[in-house]
């Protein structure tokens, strides 16, 4: 099993097992510099933790307001689905859709389908329809956008800020948070751990 | 030096469990099932078709208004450059600069460099190889950075709503970005980054192996 060949995914070079990680326990390819794998931790239980954080804050990060206004004693606040919802109003359903996409449905389907193949996993089972699960787990990654909203948020209160008072929002650090710990999940994030955990799992 | 690749062994990795297995007709992989690719299909053709729509999409994304704000004062309309300017005039310059580079720079950039790329594989130019692989790796990191000022429109939208100063409503230019960036990232995810070697190898057939002689050479 050990002299069982690997290819760089970004340039199909061939590579026998001999290449050990570095420091960091990445391991680069040594044609193109891609990452071909990092040694995460081996502990499965740590990423079902992060990802159980990563639910509630995400959770927490739609119940409550994002930013607020405050204009003349007057009030106004908006929370992800708030703000979707009012460009759905103004004719925009694209970005609508889209906004909610990036920034609750792509994390919250990534965060459960991780939860979901890694909770049977932990107790040595194999998890129901892991394949295609893992597989929309590697489409959803590039399309969750939490740390662009955050920058976004930043922005638009920057351009409000001469007309009102702006508030930041609970969910403001929610979604900080939330990036942190993605940040985290995806660096601990060893996916031949995953497969070799699969492989060695009761059916 | 000559590497060998997986694809002149008559191997090909999944692209699901990155397991390597042997390459044939309707092959699968034997971890996962999936069937398994050399390289993705019609990568080149896909990624021209959703590059040339973003580029297509780039101009009304940039001269159409992505934001209407009425107020007592007339409606003044906010093309993305104009959302430049006002945040350099108000005084934010690390904002300004910031959304300038993932607004503006960003996306030009990552249109022209893919297109290079694409060129670049396409003439089967051997010397930029390593160049356009981490060419090709930083535009999937920046891509999602374009996002920005869709998500800047989403909040002031919902902020700025039934009061006495002023309305804000997104604008028909904000579509067309929007689209332009996702556009954009589906050309980089429909290229395939080992046709850059492949075009650069293609060169040096001596380096390859007899069996894979005549199917990389044109």
């Amino acid at each position: 099993m050990s002299t069982l060949p690997i290819a760089c995914h970004e340039c199909d070079l061939l590579l026998h097992k001999a290449e050990v990680p570095d420091a960091r326990g990445v391991m680069l390819c040594p044609r193109c510099g891609a990452e071909l794998c990092r040694v995460g931790p081996d502990n499965l239980q740590f990423l079902l933790a992060l990802t159980c954080t990563a639910l509630i804050l995400l959770l927490l990060a739609n119940l409550f307001p994002v930013v607020g206004l405050n204009i003349q004693g007057h009030h106004v606040d908006t929370t992800v689905f708030g703000a979707a919802r009012q460009l759905w109003r103004d004719d925009t359903p694209i970005v609508a859709g889209l906004l909610v996409a990036t920034t609750v449905l792509v994390p919250l389907v990534e965060l459960s389908v991780l939860a979901w193949l890694l909770f049977p996993l932990c107790s040595g089972r194999r998890p129901v329809a892991f394949v295609p699960l893992f597989r929309s787990l590697q489409l959803a990654r590039p399309w969750a956008m939490v740390e662009v909203f955050i920058l976004g948020v930043l922005v638009s209160l920057v351009k409000l800020s001469h007309m009102a008072d702006v508030l930041l929002g609970t969910a403001i650090w929610c979604f900080g948070g939330l990036m942190l710990v993605l940040a985290v999940l995806s660096t601990a994030f060893d996916h031949r751990a995953l497969w070799q955990a699969w492989e060695e799992a009761r059916v | 030096m000559s590497w060998v690749t997986a694809a002149d062994r008559g191997l090909a990795v999944c692209e699901v469990c990155g397991k390597v297995g042997e390459m044939a007709e309707n092959a699968r992989c034997s971890r996962c099932q999936v069937r398994l690719h050399s390289r993705k299909p019609h990568s080149i053709e896909r990624a021209w078709a959703l590059l040339l729509a973003a580029f297509v999409l780039y101009l009304p994304a940039n001269l159409l208004p992505i934001m209407e704000t009425r107020s007592l004062f007339g409606v003044q309309r906010d093309t993305i450059l104009s959302g430049v300017v006002y945040l350099w005039g108000s005084g934010s310059w690390v904002l300004a600069i910031i959304v300038f580079i993932a607004s503006i720079a960003v996306p030009l950039l990552k249109l022209l460099s893919l297109s290079l790329i694409l060129l670049g594989v396409q003439r089967r130019s051997p010397e930029q190889s390593l160049q356009s692989a981490r060419l090709y790796r930083l535009l999937e990191l920046i891509g999602r950075w374009s996002m920005l000022d869709v998500y800047v429109v989403a909040i002031l939208v919902a902020l700025v709503q039934a009061q006495s100063l002023a309305t804000v409503a997104p604008g028909p230019g904000v579509v067309a970005f929007a689209a332009v960036v996702v556009l954009s990232m589906l050309a980089t995810m429909a290229f395939d980054p080992r046709l850059i070697w492949d075009a650069g190898s293609a060169q040096q057939p001596s380096e390859r192996t007899c069996e894979s002689k005549p199917s990389t050479t044109s």
